[in-house]
């Protein structure tokens, strides 16, 4: 691991883990909820978060000494929406059908707060390598609860993973649908990802005790 | 050496173990411990927690030897209509009990087995004694489902209601939802097809609407509840008599409006469930019922509505038809989830009625909203309380002002 140093390794592993931004820091959950119910979304979500969080941390922070602190909030906000337009337009040019499924979300990115989260907390105070570092990061922590939410919803709600049918056909009746199982529809429903994420901060924080809050 | 002796030198030859958890649950689940405090002073008092759920739990009998009938008087009468002109003399009958046994029990073994397992787990987890909050539980799950549930739905379902429902929480006592509705939730939300339509409540029903579908030459089975007739503005063919004494399709256990009276008079009269959340239930119920019968008299509704059928009810006869009573009796008066103030049970029920009446009118495609609105109202008790406390805590400062001015 000669690339980085041991400090800029936990900026990447921080936030995959003991410091993760949904299941640590309780933010970016609107998204974890909406476009959770299949796979595909919650991939494409994933990777859309990560080239604006990547981009937008490096840009904020080259501009760093420039930007009056009085308006650095507008800035911020323009920086963002210009990606998230980026973004937009490329999946509307590249893959039509998951734009429109997407809809509102992606440009909902804007107010993800994990997005203006990371400028005003790193982004301003750092350098353009360790800001990129902790973007990445922090959104390969959000894509990561996205895609484990994604795999168990669409898997127990559909009973495919990415359209495929991995369970058998539930109109014929094959694979473990001639068996008698059903497809969860309380999992295609966005209560259920509240719970899913429940549960992965539960199981996280009883294999590591160190992330239980006091009160 | 009698069982309870035996059970306690087992108890103490694991002190201390992993497994010393499932050993003093299964003691304390059958006798009364040997231990005592040594400390001070403690109120005495013969009803814990055990003696409370066994007393809710032989209000229920009733029910679940009714329910055992009627699954068997429902599945024979489907196929046999003429048996509906006398159901008294083909109610209690060898062929409608052995036919509901073999319907009805697995439906409370699962329940039990799997809920106790999943107690014992986090019993031996937590490390402290087992509760016998699951006991109840136990016995109105099958009770508030439909007869022809597949077993492992009920199974996911009990796990599910019992972890997310009471165990995150930790543990009876300490649960917001009433884990029996929230299994029940549970099943609805997920395996809606199970749950409501015109098939699920009478054994049978929908392996012969399968066996039709691939061509076979059978009669067709309506097992519709009222609700659901009403609801879809159709003609009721049951008198209110059938669904006083509860001869009528429905969940397993609910149907017997007289049996269910009977619970509630034991819970009244042993103090464990409290009157004013069961009247005021009532009452809530009964108000929603007359708002919706003036508007129906008032003209503002026609026939052609799809609301007509369910606001034409008269009043007093929503809680005879659906679950409403049983709602109230069994549920709403849940001590953990229920408001614990007495001026706050008489919101809790009332509202708890009249949501449960207007779910009921206006959301046809599943025509019964009690679990939901006893659930919603679970949610909000601890709110009422605290209004309530407020309430008292500013009069009183008032009226020492006053004394002291």
């Amino acid at each position: 691991m000669g690339l980085l140093s041991k400090k800029d390794r936990k900026l990447i592993l921080d936030p995959l883990a003991d410091d993760n931004p949904i299941t640590i820091q309780v933010l970016g959950i609107c998204s974890a909820l909406a476009i959770t119910a299949q796979l595909k979304p919650s991939i494409v979500m994933a990777v859309s978060v990560l080239f604006v969080m990547g981009v937008g941390n490096v840009v904020i922070s080259l501009m760093r000494n420039i930007i009056p602190s009085k308006i650095r909030i507008i800035v911020q906000l323009i920086v963002v929406a210009t990606l998230v337009i980026i973004v937009d337009q490329v999946l509307k040019a590249f893959a039509y059908e998951l734009s429109k499924e997407l809809s509102v979300f992606i440009g909902l990115i804007i107010t993800n707060c994990i997005i203006m989260g990371r400028f005003e907390a790193f982004a301003l105070g750092n350098g353009v390598w360790r800001s990129f570092l902790d973007g990445i990061g922090n959104a390969a922590g959000y894509g990561v609860i996205l895609i484990i939410v994604g795999f168990f919803r669409e898997l127990l709600g559909s009973g495919t993973l990415f359209g495929f049918k991995v369970l058998g056909d539930p109109v014929a009746k094959t694979g473990l649908y001639a068996i008698g199982y059903e497809n969860n529809g309380f999992m295609v429903l966005p209560p259920m990802a509240l719970i899913v994420v429940g549960i992965i901060i539960w199981v996280q924080r009883s294999r590591n005790k160190a992330l239980i809050e006091e009160n | 050496m009698g069982l309870k002796q035996k059970l306690h030198t087992l108890k103490e030859k694991y002190k201390g173990t992993k497994m010393a958890p499932a050993f003093n649950a299964l003691h304390t689940f059958l006798y009364l411990p040997n231990e005592t405090t040594h400390n001070g002073t403690h109120i005495k008092a013969a009803d814990d927690l055990k003696r409370t759920m066994n007393v809710v739990i032989m209000a229920l009998v009733p029910c679940l030897i009714f329910g055992i009938f009627n699954a068997g008087y429902q599945h024979y009468a489907a196929l046999d209509e003429t048996l509906r002109l006398a159901p008294v003399a083909n109610f209690f009958t060898w062929d409608n009990f052995i036919m509901g046994c073999w319907t009805v029990l697995p439906l409370v073994l699962v329940s039990y087995g799997v809920g106790l397992a999943v107690e014992f787990v986090f019993a031996v987890i937590k490390g402290h004694e087992v509760e016998e909050g699951y006991l109840v539980t136990g016995m109105l799950v099958p009770l508030i489902v439909p007869i022809d549930i597949p077993l492992w739905m009920l199974a996911v379902a009990v796990i599910f209601g019992v972890v997310i429902g009471k165990e995150v929480f930790g543990g009876t006592g300490m649960n917001i939802l009433n884990p029996a509705l929230t299994i029940r939730a549970f099943l609805f939300f997920a395996y809606p097809t199970w749950m409501s339509g015109d098939k699920v409540w009478v054994h049978g029903a929908v392996d012969r609407q399968k066996e039709i579908m691939a061509g076979a030459d059978v009669d067709a089975i309506s097992g519709e509840t009222i609700l659901g007739s009403y609801a879809q503005n159709n003609s009721v063919v049951y008198d209110y008599w059938d669904m006083f004494w509860g001869f009528i399709p429905g969940s397993v256990g609910e149907t017997s409006k007289l049996l269910i009276i009977v619970g509630a008079l034991i819970l009244i009269f042993t103090k464990i469930g409290s009157w004013r959340i069961i009247f005021s239930t009532l009452v809530g119920a009964l108000t929603m019922g007359l708002i919706f019968n003036g508007v129906v008299s008032a003209g503002w509704i026609g026939e052609s509505s799809k609301f007509f059928g369910l606001m034409n009810v008269p009043f007093w006869q929503h809680l005879i038809i659906g679950s409403i009573l049983f709602g109230a009796v069994y549920m709403a008066t849940d001590p953990v989830t229920a408001s614990q103030t007495n001026k706050g049970k008489w919101i809790y029920g009332f509202l708890i009625g009249f949501i449960s009446i207007l779910i009921r009118v206006f959301n046809p495609a599943y025509p019964e909203g009690v679990f939901l609105a006893i659930l919603l109202m679970n949610v909000f008790a601890p709110t009422i309380d605290h209004y309530v406390l407020q309430g008292n805590i500013k009069r009183r400062a008032k009226r020492l002002k006053v004394k002291t001015a």
